[in-house]
């Protein structure tokens, strides 16, 4: 029972990660159509900024910075000649990622570096550990804030509706290039809070990125496209379940369990638990 | 043949189709027309599957349609076009028509190259009167030919019963007339129901008028009939006239 | 008539003549490497450039091919009653259940095809039919390779683990060491793809490549024609997958191992952009860019390794960015350019 329940924190905590990395992925694939392989090496970039830097708080909002301007400078150099075009934006966007490793790689070395984790977070409540309870936090202070953006502000107001219906945004006088701009700004720069994060859990390396990037879009498939609700439930569920089948089976077949639930979701639910509806026949 | 039983269709708590029962004879060419957004591509829609009905029957021939797929409402005998024509711009018109044609083959046997025209094709080709662009890709097609080709690949199908959403809008007095021909042509010997919001149109080639409004049927009869009525006048032709007067209406 | 198929003429010639007379050993086994990818490759543009369906899991499929035939070869080489080698070294005592069957050659080769056919059948069907598709769709295979290769590694016992498999030593009681067996694997491996590529280029010709085309570019608008996309997609995902186990099973006598990192998510994300580099749209692209890719592969990373990365990624951006119709489609610009 014991370990039963220490695996819910574990749980919880790879949800939060997961959750910080599927925001701006879901946002910028569902406003801009646009898949980014190269997320996961913002996560890498927030991770190695909290490896310059050695201390964990001030690290957080220069890893969101460097992120965040990392995902602004490939959106405005090269995506957004591709909107609209996931595919080939995947795979272009797969090459920058390939480059940013290497780049990593020589750097800061191929071997896994590690973060000294803050005193003040060592031990816990219970079976709740202080790193964890800390990524939880974040992940919460992540939803909180892209919510406020989303729905108090003038701008975030506009990205809704640029993420419903681009054109009639454009026409109804919609900047949809700072929108835009500021999607990618943002998301990436969760993307770089998360790597932040997962110092707490692990060693950084620099393949750290690949090692979410997989299972955050499966949380935007089961989300739903551009959802904030959906992202979060899925990101929860998806790092229980993660965390659970380990605990069940063993680390091996995790994976493949957690892919047939996917697919048996989708079953019931084709495009994700929220969907967008749209008239548009492709 | 067609018959639909109190149908209903909800969008996000607003319901674009609000108890509509319709019966459409074999052999009937009928006209459905309705102010914007009265709920008559709906209406195709939940015929053909691409929405699926809160509550109420589509029957066709005897059988029920609600809950086929698309692709089985079409194996019925039921083709449709669309209000804004797709077609497959990569392939050539031939290519069009020929895969309109040939989806009762077994997928199988299309393993083989395409050789000739078969009769379908040639007919819709003729009929539509897009023989000389034969080889060249949809793609370059201009408006109207478009249209045209939604209805050669709907010809070439076979169906029994031919569902046209708007088949002349945007085209010019030219193409409409020569359209109108073919339509009158192809309900010698199939049943049809066609969108259309043009009066002038209607005057000349409608037998039955379905007028639609704010999901449900407000009156149906013949065309003087319909446009007698006060009801519609107000909901549909007063403004519509108005509006053709200027000649505005695309 | 003749026209059409020289150039595939000449270059059968080469490869099947020239070829084998002309590189040292060596060289003509890197080449049977680059052409099984070539055959995956086959079936990618298959899939994505005619059908749309990008896959990112190809090497999902390529390594089930691979695994059924080193399971062959190591219960061959253990013998009736004994146990492959890395079995013994990781304390496996009896012969598992699952690698029974493998002891006969055709049921090996069997599987080798026929277990990626009914993979890809079983995915595709849930998927298709739920109208899960483009970017969706590839998400999900790359997400079926990463999770199997966390699989093949923790299966120690069953897989070899991350090491995989290597150490074969004969084939249908051939050395596979000789140079002869080796040029004789490439001739097979070549006709494979010879003839693979003819079939392919014969349906992509036919109304079911012409079907393929219009479900790419209006999978709804197809169902209007009264067919079923998902059947229709579900069946060129299978041969696609198919192609990818045959070429799996082909690589392992060749190359002399079967690993889960030749076929994760990079691997399989590799193929993918070797045919986009080639040119999606047309098959022989997707052969070419597998060669060339492979190529350039060995060639850069023989001399120096880490910059083989920032230019595979680099020529990747660049070719997405100023040649998305790849080789290919310069190659055809060129030539309407001399032309006019
Ligand atoms: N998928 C959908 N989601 C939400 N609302 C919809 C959807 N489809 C149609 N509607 C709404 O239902 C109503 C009827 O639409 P419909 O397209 O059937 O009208 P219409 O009679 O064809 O109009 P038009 O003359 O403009 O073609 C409209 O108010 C439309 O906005
Ligand atoms: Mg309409």
């Amino acid at each position: 029972m014991a370990a039963f329940l220490n695996q819910l924190p574990i749980g919880l905590s790879i949800g939060a990660v997961l959750l910080l990395i599927a925001l701006g992925l879901t946002f910028t694939f569902g406003q801009m159509g646009v898949i980014n392989m190269a997320h996961g090496e913002f996560i890498m970039a927030g991770a190695y900024t909290a490896y310059l830097m050695g201390g964990l708080l001030p690290a957080l909002p220069v890893a969101f910075l460097v992120a965040g301007v990392m995902g602004l400078i490939l959106e405005r150099a090269a995506i957004r000649h591709f909107y609209g075009r996931p595919l080939d934006t995947l795979l272009l966007t797969w090459g920058v990622s390939l480059v940013l490793q290497q780049l990593a790689r020589d750097l800061f070395g191929a071997p896994n570096v590690q973060v000294p984790a803050p005193s003040w977070l060592a031990g816990g409540v219970g079976i709740l550990p202080y790193n964890r309870l800390f990524i939880m936090g974040l992940a919460v202070a992540g939803v909180v804030a892209v919510w406020v953006y989303l729905t108090r502000t003038g701008l975030g107001r506009r990205t809704q509706a640029v993420v419903q219906n681009r054109q009639l945004a454009a026409t109804s006088g919609i900047d949809t290039g700072r929108v835009d701009m500021l999607t990618f700004f943002i998301g990436s720069g969760l993307a770089g809070v998360a790597g932040v994060a997962l110092t707490l859990i692990g060693p950084v390396g620099p393949a750290l990125g690949t090692y979410y990037i997989v299972d955050a879009f499966l949380v935007v498939v089961a989300g739903g496209l551009g959802q904030l609700r959906g992202a979060v439930l899925a990101a929860v569920a998806l790092g229980l379940l993660n965390s659970y089948a380990e605990f069940w089976s063993d680390a091996s077949l995790a994976k493949v369990i957690v892919f047939a639930v996917i697919i048996a979701f989708l079953q019931v639910r084709p495009q994700g638990m929220f969907v967008l509806r749209s008239r548009v026949l492709t | 043949m067609l018959e639909l039983r109190d149908v209903q269709v909800v969008f996000d708590g607003f319901r674009a189709l609000d108890g509509v029962n319709l019966t459409v004879p074999e052999g009937e060419l009928r006209f459905l027309i309705g102010p914007n957004g009265a709920g008559k591509t709906t209406l195709i829609d939940v015929i053909t599957g691409l929405t699926k009905p809160a509550g109420g029957s589509v029957r066709f021939g005897g059988l029920d349609l609600v809950g086929r797929k698309e692709h089985q409402i079409v194996r019925l005998g039921v083709g449709r076009t669309f209000q804004t024509s797709v077609v497959f711009e990569e392939l050539t018109v031939i290519e069009n028509l020929d895969l309109a044609a040939t989806f009762r083959q077994p997928l199988w046997s299309l393993a083989r190259r395409r050789r000739g025209i078969s009769e379908a094709v040639e007919q819709a080709l003729t009929r539509t009167g897009l023989e000389d662009l034969a080889e060249r890709s949809a793609g370059v097609l201009s408006h109207g030919q478009r249209q045209w080709l939604e209805i050669g690949m709907l010809l070439a199908q076979r169906p029994k019963l031919l569902l046209l959403d708007e088949p002349v809008a945007g085209m010019s007095k030219d193409e409409r007339e020569r359209t109108g021909e073919l339509l009158t042509e192809i309900a010698d010997d199939h049943t049809v129901i066609v969108v259309e919001h043009d009066m002038e149109f209607l005057r000349r080639h409608a037998s039955t008028v379905t007028v639609l409004h704010e999901g449900k049927v407000l009156v149906e009869g013949s065309i003087d009939q319909v446009s007698a009525d006060p009801r519609v006048q107000e909901v549909y032709l007063g403004r519509r006239k108005a509006e053709d007067a200027v000649g505005n209406r695309p | 008539m003749i026209k059409r198929h020289l150039p595939f003429a000449t270059v059968a010639v080469i490869a099947l003549v020239a070829a084998p007379l002309l590189l040292e050993p060596f060289r003509l086994g890197l080449l049977a490497k680059y052409l099984c990818y070539a055959i995956v490759a086959l079936g990618i543009g298959l899939a994505w450039g005619q059908g749309g369906m990008l896959t990112l899991g190809q090497g999902v499929f390529f390594g089930l091919g691979g695994y059924s035939m080193a399971m062959y070869l190591k219960l061959n080489e253990a013998g009736p009653g004994g146990l492959p080698d890395f079995m013994v070294w990781s304390g496996v005592e009896k012969l598992p259940a699952l690698w029974a069957p493998f002891a006969s050659p055709v049921f090996a080769v069997g599987m080798a095809v026929l277990g990626p056919v009914l993979l890809a059948v079983l995915l595709g069907t849930l998927v298709f039919r739920q109208r899960v598709r483009g970017a969706y769709f590839a998400i999900l295979t790359q997400a079926l390779a990463a999770a199997m290769v966390i699989l093949l590694v923790g299966q120690q016992g069953l897989t070899g683990g991350t090491n995989g498999m290597t150490n074969f030593f004969e084939l249908f009681g051939q050395d596979l060491a000789d140079d002869s067996t080796q040029r004789g694997l490439y001739l097979v491996v070549a006709s494979v793809l010879g003839i693979l590529y003819l079939a392919t280029r014969q349906l992509v010709h036919s109304r079911y490549g012409r079907l393929l085309v219009a479900v790419r570019d209006g999978e709804d608008r197809v169902r209007f024609l009264g067919y079923d996309p998902a059947l229709v997609k579900t069946v060129t995902f299978a041969a696609s997958a198919g192609m990818a186990g045959l070429a799996g099973a082909l690589f392992v006598p060749v190359v002399g191992i079967i690993s889960p990192a030749l076929l994760g998510v990079v691997p399989s994300l590799e193929l993918v952009v070797a045919v986009a580099v080639g040119g999606r749209h047309a098959l022989a692209g997707a052969v070419l860019g597998a060669v060339v890719m492979g190529y350039a592969k060995t060639a850069f990373s023989e001399q120096f390794a880490d910059g083989w990365l920032y230019l595979q990624g680099a020529l990747f951006i660049l070719v997405m960015t100023l040649a998305p119709k790849g080789i290919v489609g310069v190659v055809g610009r060129l030539r309407r350019a001399r032309t006019t």
